[in-house]
């Protein structure tokens, strides 16, 4: 519990101790740690293994381009795999493993890919496992799949709840470092809505890893001034612990707001994640810079880091890798690590810097002109080989060293719409191009602007210009302004095994073996090394691979070009996107009005659409399905049953065209349609195919009701609207959906009118002679309730469908049901009605498929001639008006034990059973009850030709012959007398 | 993306559904029409990499739909008109 490498100092609460635990050893760390920087003050420098050499890693970076210190945070459900070690804010009782090894950390078996490295370069897999092409399913693929991947899933859904929310602002500031802060400031004192979004739990970005002053004040003060400031003003919101991913169309930013990640579990209410979705006026991005590494022999051991990264541990969370520590170092910046280091009493060992004209410190010994060879120390860095300006080499010993090579400003989110950034040889780096997303503005490091005042000049001048302030500038604080001496330096001459992408295991040797290849496109780089892949997406690693391709190639760095840069910027859990739309959440539920009803009966439930519908309504003693399909069926047949039809689209339509805009929407006639009539009506796609069907009640002379299957609503309403605006955008025509504003029963079976004739008001005669069928009119029912009534028939039987408004829908049901008892009224439901409907010959979605036309419904009479519909012009293509089109047709079994089924296909009763020969295929099959044998509909070649012909049946998918009659799709009822009774 | 409505401001596209080319409001005169030009009307579209007017309809809005002209390479959206002058409205 001694946290030897702590030092003075930094942004940490000493006053409390959080306990945590790395590999079920407890450790001790500060409120203000990071996973990471609570480790390295317990001297715990080793945090992972390495992708595919499985090498001993230690944290390269103190941020969320890290590379190597992946650990699997927390356990149970909650446990996340890949998580950065130096972005994981630390908790009490946190735990975490390390990733990659077995059996333990410090011995890991698989590190035996270390020694075979000669083979495992670029391109193994695509070399090595080529063939025999049938080894690869049985025996490749499933080694290489216990071999890859990086940390494991719980295998356990996540516990914790994700938002999705809406923002809106004048001006989004992406990173609150100097740039933004200064940004910030401006335009909040102009009285701009800014938002401030940053992904550390700490704003101020780099102002809190440095020791330089701001207006003489300590850099990491200033920034907790402006910040206090901020936070008091109401056009401002902070969100700290907030990554912006993505920079989408139209000034729409995606953040990710991590609400809960730093606490042991979500506080009651609480959700783990926010994705929101900010639309901002401008955008300013104040991502910073990245340090860039050099790549040398062997320089990826436990204890090497990037020298910004180690100044950042010391200054704002006063810990250090080692006690005894180098820097290596192409540029000034290195030095102040030195510096700053020093300060806190930790011993420089020396300072290599790759210039012969470097600066000289009286505290350290530095090493002009000396570069870094070769490095010692299997699980943690002891020493490092030196060679020097005069060609001597020199052995240092440390247990860490800083390793700066330039800084990368972060251009990423100013690619996301396929803008490439530009290669500046002043800088030696790339910064922003010309294209950049609109609305976006870059300031700070990220633009180049690498010294503080800078920073903060540019976040200045970049807010005042996107929000177009006038006005006198105000003066930006006095503060760091040191000349930037940037110089390419990309690794040491002679290195073969030195690492460029330490997440992917990319070296040196790797990037030049895929040129000699042939490689020359950096995508092809890329995808042939995986240097820039996975969780860091090569923030660490891309600038060294493309510099030393560029030499290969003897092309400029700026020819060579980048990858393209993706969103997320940073790594997100999927649940974020999900937001709540998971499980059951994924769509909404929509439940009738007799829904609680139908569950007090019992109902088994089945999903049509978003809805629930009750499938049947199984009885004591019923331990089948069929058996209480069968019974609806025939009580309903005998006596009455009622069927909540509710779900099926109902759309009004009114105006004085309303009855010419139905005759284009449908293939047959509806202009002539009398008041208080009903008809079915077809309708078709432009190309001829049948779209849906349905039937249209004529309440006025313009007014119609317009119904829909259930599955089309939604897609048969845009359609009409299409036609509404963009066909016939003069016609004096309205449409609403009211499916919700109608709760609707089918009442069917011989005994419906009586049943019936008990609730309709006295003063509405429903009658055979008062209402005859296809009738439809507005009525009341139970003393005054208004209702619609359509004397309509799915069943055959003589059947209303009455519709009442939603809230008196399970009133109706209970009432009927009372009503009923004495006709022994049975609630039906989707089976028992698919079962009638069959029987009856009604087409429904199994029939109306997306192939099928009016003609092969046995319906092509009813497309009129006599005027233009949508789909009537096509529906004459030869193509589909062939002398042995598919018809529709019944099929039943010869023996009447067996089998008939849906998907099935027909073919001759003799003669080969292959797809040269198919005649046709079943689309609805069910148990007749009124049959006593199964019967089918389907499809048929010239079916209407073809009465009483004997066809086989088959199924080779589930092994099935079965001789079937060609008969009328009418199995019951065939001259429509029920339903006319 | 966000679309200006012409009637109810700019709003984001997740409130619409797209219906595809706005060449489909051109549908062949029936009287006059070749079986060509139901064929071309149909089936064939123009897949340009720039300007594309194209139909988007309101369907968690007012039901409108509205021709939008969008550059399919920027996603810039540079005219929105209604398909029918009054909207979906009388």
């Amino acid at each position: 519990m001694t946290q030897t490498n702590r030092l003075d100092g930094g942004q940490i609460d000493r006053d409390a101790t959080l306990s945590f635990t790395f590999d079920g050893k407890t450790y001790a760390g500060h409120p203000g740690d990071t996973l990471a920087s609570a480790l390295l003050a317990n001297n715990v420098r080793l945090m992972g293994r390495s992708f595919k050499y499985h090498r001993p890693r230690g944290p390269l970076t103190a941020g969320s381009e890290e590379p190597n210190a992946l650990v699997e945070l927390r356990s149970g459900a909650r446990q996340e795999p890949n998580t950065r070690a130096t972005t994981a804010e630390l908790f009490d009782g946190l735990s975490a493993k390390s990733q990659n090894r077995w059996p333990s950390l410090a011995f890991d078996a698989m590190a035996i890919n270390d020694r075979l490295s000669n083979f495992l370069t670029a391109g193994f897999y695509y070399k090595t496992f080529m063939w025999p092409a049938a080894f690869w399913e049985k025996l490749y693929e499933p080694i290489i799949r216990k071999a890859a991947g990086l940390g494991s899933l719980s295998m356990q859904a996540d516990p914790d709840a994700y938002d999705k929310g809406f923002r809106h602002c004048d001006l989004l500031i992406i990173g609150a470092g100097p740039a933004g802060l200064s940004a910030a400031l401006t335009a909040a004192r102009a009285g701009k809505h800014v938002i401030l979004a940053d992904e550390d739990f700490r704003m101020g970005g780099r102002l809190n890893a440095e020791t330089f002053a701001i207006a003489d004040m300590a850099a990491a003060d200033w920034a907790a001034q402006i910040i206090a400031e901020l936070c008091t003003m109401p056009n401002v919101r902070l969100m700290p612990r907030t990554t912006v991913i993505g920079a989408f169309d139209h000034g729409i930013y995606g953040a990710v707001e991590r609400i809960s990640d730093h606490l042991a579990i979500p506080p009651a209410g609480k959700p783990r994640q926010i994705l929101w979705r900010v639309n901002a006026q401008q955008c300013l991005l104040c991502a910073g810079a990245t340090e860039r590494p050099i790549a040398f022999e062997n320089n990826d051991r436990p204890g090497i880091m990037l020298a910004a990264s180690m100044r950042a541990y010391a200054n704002r969370w006063a810990t250090t890798p080692a006690r005894r520590v180098a820097i290596f170092t192409n540029n000034d910046d290195g030095h102040r690590t030195a510096q700053d280091l020093h300060a806190k009493g930790v011993k420089i060992a020396a300072v290599i810097d790759t210039r012969p004209d470097a600066q000289r410190s009286h505290d350290y010994e530095v090493l002009q002109g000396a570069q870094v060879k070769d490095t010692k120390g299997r699980l943690g860095l002891t020493f490092v080989e030196v060679a020097q300006a005069d060609g001597s080499s020199r052995t240092v010993e440390c247990g860490a060293l800083g390793v700066s090579g330039g800084w990368n400003p972060n251009v990423h989110l100013t690619c996301h719409q396929r803008g490439r950034p530009t290669w500046d040889d002043g800088l030696a780096a790339f910064v922003p191009g010309g294209t950049l997303p609109p609305g976006m503005t870059v300031a700070g490091a990220a633009n180049g602007a690498l010294s503080t005042h800078g920073a903060l000049q540019s976040g200045r001048d970049a807010a005042r210009k996107a929000l177009g302030l006038k006005g006198r500038a105000p003066a930006v604080p006095k503060a760091e302004d040191a000349p930037v001496n940037q110089s390419p330096f990309w690794y040491v001459q002679g290195c073969s095994r030195a690492w460029l992408d330490q997440q992917n295991d990319v070296t040196v040797k790797d990037v030049k073996l895929s040129h000699q290849e042939g490689f020359r496109s950096v995508e092809h780089l890329k995808r042939y090394t995986t240097l820039g892949m996975a969780t860091d997406q090569g923030k660490t690693s891309n600038m060294g691979g493309l510099a030393i391709m560029a030499e290969l190639a003897g092309k400029s760095i700026h020819e060579v070009g980048t990858t393209i840069f993706r969103p997320p910027y940073t790594p997100m859990a999927i649940g974020a996107l999900a937001g709540r739309m998971r499980g059951k959440e994924f769509h909404p539920t929509r439940l009738t009005p007799s829904h609680f009803w139908a569950k007090e009966r019992g109902a088994v439930f089945v999903e049509v659409g978003n809805w629930l519908r009750a499938q049947w309504f199984p009885l004591p003693g019923e331990t089948h399905w069929r058996q209480s399909v069968d019974r609806e069926v025939t009580a309903t047949r005998a006596s009455v049953g009622v069927c909540d039809c509710t779900t099926l689209g109902k759309i009004d339509v009114q105006g004085s065209d309303a009855a010419t805009f139905l005759n284009k929407i449908y293939c047959n006639g509806f202009a002539k349609l009398a008041v208080g009539k009903t008809r079915y009506g077809l309708m078709l796609r432009e190309d001829g195919i049948a779209m849906d069907d349905g039937t249209a009640g004529r309440l006025a002379e313009d007014q119609f009701v317009v119904t829909t299957t259930t599955a089309n609503a939604a897609k048969v309403y845009q359609h009409m609207e299409f036609v509404r605006q963009c066909l016939m955008p003069d016609a004096d025509v309205q449409l609403i959906s009211t499916t919700e504003a109608w709760a609707q029963y089918a009442v069917a079976g011989p005994n419906s009118r009586r049943l019936l004739q008990k609730i309709v008001d006295a003063d509405h005669d429903i009658s055979n002679e008062g209402f005859p069928f296809m009738g439809c009119a507005n009525i009341t029912v139970c003393g005054g309730l208004r209702a619609r009534l359509f004397r309509i028939s799915f069943s055959g039987e003589l059947a209303f469908e009455i519709a009442v408004p939603s809230r008196y829908g399970d009133a109706l049901m209970r009432r009927l049901m009372v009503e009923g008892e004495e006709f022994d009224v049975t609630p039906y439901g989707t089976e028992a009605l698919g079962v009638m409907r069959i029987e009856k010959g009604h087409a429904a979605g199994n029939e109306l498929n997306g192939t099928t036309t009016a003609l092969n419904l046995g319906m092509g009479r009813m497309v009129s001639k006599a005027k233009d519909s949508i789909g009537s012009k096509l529906s004459e293509r030869p193509g589909l008006n062939q002398a042995d089109a598919l018809m529709q047709v019944g099929l039943r079994p010869i023996n009447a034990d067996h089998k008939v089924t849906a998907g099935g296909h027909l073919m001759n009763a003799t003669g080969p059973v292959d797809a040269a020969h198919d005649q046709g295929y079943v689309t609805s099959a069910a148990y007749s009850p009124a049959l006593g044998c199964m019967i089918g509909l389907g499809f048929l070649k010239d079916g209407g030709n073809r009465l009483r012909e004997r066809l086989r049946l088959v199924s080779p998918v589930t092994d099935l012959t079965v001789e079937v009659v060609v008969v009328s799709a009418h199995f019951i009822d065939p001259e429509g007398e029920r339903v006319r009774a | 993306m966000i679309i200006h409505h012409p009637l109810l401001g700019p709003r984001d596209s997740a409130e619409f559904v797209y219906l595809g080319a706005a060449a489909l409001m051109d549908r062949p005169d029936p009287e006059t029409a070749s079986a060509d030009d139901w064929h071309d009307y149909a089936y064939l579209r123009d897949n340009p990499a720039g300007p594309h007017r194209e139909l988007w309809f309101h369907e968690g809005g007012d039901r409108s739909i509205l021709i939008v002209t969008r550059d399919t390479t920027t996603h810039e959206i540079t005219d929105v008109a209604l398909a029918r002058p009054a909207g979906a409205q009388i």
